[in-house]
């Protein structure tokens, strides 16, 4: 339950943050960290829930990739490293997010409207990998457009959280 | 048909003018508050003609003592650029028209208010003093401190929201008006630094002027985590169910990091979003308590 107020509470806070501040708040090394609090703590949450047996590890794991993220923001860390270590977080989470409910829908241990969560979870780490290039400089994205998108998007993946995790 | 054509214009004529006299965003958020102090309560109980009545006597009230407020101010907004073209200022409205507006509104709210109880309206009436005597009158143009008396009135809609609901002053209702008076300094404090310039002009003093741009943000933190922990305290004893809790903390720990975040890296954009963020969460805040 807490892992989901601080995933959802990310969530809503980054969103109003974002209407308030205006779009430039996404350039602030600060957002890399929250960006990461919200795939991470929604994961816990979900393993917590749907693999007892696997708590103890995905925590530690959870608590030491937001460490490790937060340090690398705030030290001076090599540019390739920081990048692999914030992909390697944000892609188990990602991949959690994204396989659970498909998981627990192939072996009827949950409705079929958890797959929503599924498609939650792609969008977001569909997010995370345009922001990730984003940061590395590519051009193959227009970066004011993508950026005018987030809010968009940030409103559907909550929609969908929303619809999945009432439905499960 | 001419005439009543004429009439309708007229009316609408007035009626645009004295709209911006209400100060409109900030009347209708401190009508909320007593509205959700009056739901902290009764809620689920829904009584219409003691909701029409607490909404009407209060609005017209809260009104009539920000007309008297742009009415006694009148000098210090044609000095700012923020609020030169106000009707008063401007000089489409008569200072003698303005007071009357704001006594006539005054009196309807605080006789209004009367019918409904002798507390609540003892509580709307302190609310109205502070505002107008204490505040406006008073200590405006002499101390920056006078914020705290400003915030006391602001306090007070949710407090006599609270007693009309239980009939009497209690600890919900206390800490309701606490959370509104640290709540204040978070929401006036950035707008004096946003317009430090326009404030220094008329003469006006301010907690910027006063004591610096520093000690100011650590003032709107230090009150943003008072307002937070006050507005929480009350909704755990008023038993808000732990779903809107949650919530709330969420809501809350956005301001305390917005406050944190215009102490560490103080700009004019985190100073202005705060007094933004300031206004959503007390709103939400409201809301919340309203449907718990």
């Amino acid at each position: 339950m807490l892992a989901y107020t601080i995933g959802f509470g990310a969530l809503l806070v980054s969103g109003l943050l974002i209407l308030i501040l205006g779009l430039e708040v996404l350039q602030s090394p600060i957002v890399v960290v929250v960006a990461t609090l919200i795939p991470l703590s929604l994961a816990c949450g979900m393993v917590w829930e749907y693999l007892p047996e696997w708590r103890n590890f995905y925590m530690t794991y959870a608590i030491l990739g937001f460490l490790a993220i937060g340090l690398t923001r705030f030290t001076n860390t090599p540019r390739q490293m920081a990048i692999l270590i914030l992909a390697l977080v944000h892609g188990v989470a990602g991949l959690t997010i994204f396989l659970l409910p498909l998981g627990m829908v192939a072996t009827q241990r949950s409705g079929v409207g958890f797959l929503m969560v599924s498609l939650g979870g792609a969008l977001i780490g569909l997010m995370g990998v345009i922001l990730s290039f984003l940061r590395m400089g590519s051009k193959v994205f227009s970066q004011e457009k993508l950026i005018r998108a987030f809010p968009l998007l940030f409103l559907v993946i909550t929609v969908v959280y929303v619809l999945g995790f009432n439905w499960r | 048909m001419n005439r009543g054509s004429s009439w309708m214009q007229t009316i609408k004529r007035k009626l645009r003018l004295y709209w911006p006299l209400i100060k409109s965003l900030q009347t209708f958020l401190l009508l909320a508050t007593g509205l959700a102090g009056y739901m902290s309560a009764r809620c689920p109980i829904f009584h219409l003609p003691t909701l029409l009545g607490l909404s009407g006597s209060l609005f017209l009230a809260i009104s009539g003592s920000t007309v008297l407020n742009m009415w006694w101010d009148r000098d210090i907004d044609a000095r700012m650029g923020r609020t030169q073209k106000r009707p008063l200022p401007s000089g489409e409205l008569s200072s003698q028209e303005t007071v009357r507006l704001g006594l006539i509104l005054s009196v309807i709210g605080l006789g209004w208010s009367a019918l409904l109880s002798p507390l609540y309206a003892l509580v709307v009436f302190a609310g109205w003093f502070f505002n107008v005597v204490v505040y406006t009158i008073w200590l405006k143009r002499r101390t920056c401190w006078s914020i705290v008396w400003g915030g006391i009135a602001g306090g007070m809609p949710i407090l006599a929201g609270r007693v009309l609901g239980v009939g009497a002053i209690d600890l919900i209702g206390f800490l309701l008006t606490l959370s509104v008076l640290f709540w204040i300094p978070t929401h006036i404090l950035t707008f004096a630094m946003r317009f430090y310039a326009d404030y220094q002009n008329a003469g006006v003093p301010t907690f910027p002027s006063c004591y610096g741009f520093p000690v100011t943000r650590a003032t709107i933190a230090a009150s943003s985590v008072l307002a937070a922990l006050a507005i929480a305290t009350a909704s755990l004893l008023i038993g808000v169910q732990w779903g809107f809790v949650r919530l709330l903390v969420v809501l809350s720990t956005g301001l305390l990091l917005l406050a944190l975040g215009s102490l560490v890296r103080p700009n004019e954009r985190v100073n202005f979003g705060l007094f933004k963020y300031a206004s959503l969460y007390m709103l939400a805040s409201m809301i919340l308590l309203s449907i718990q």
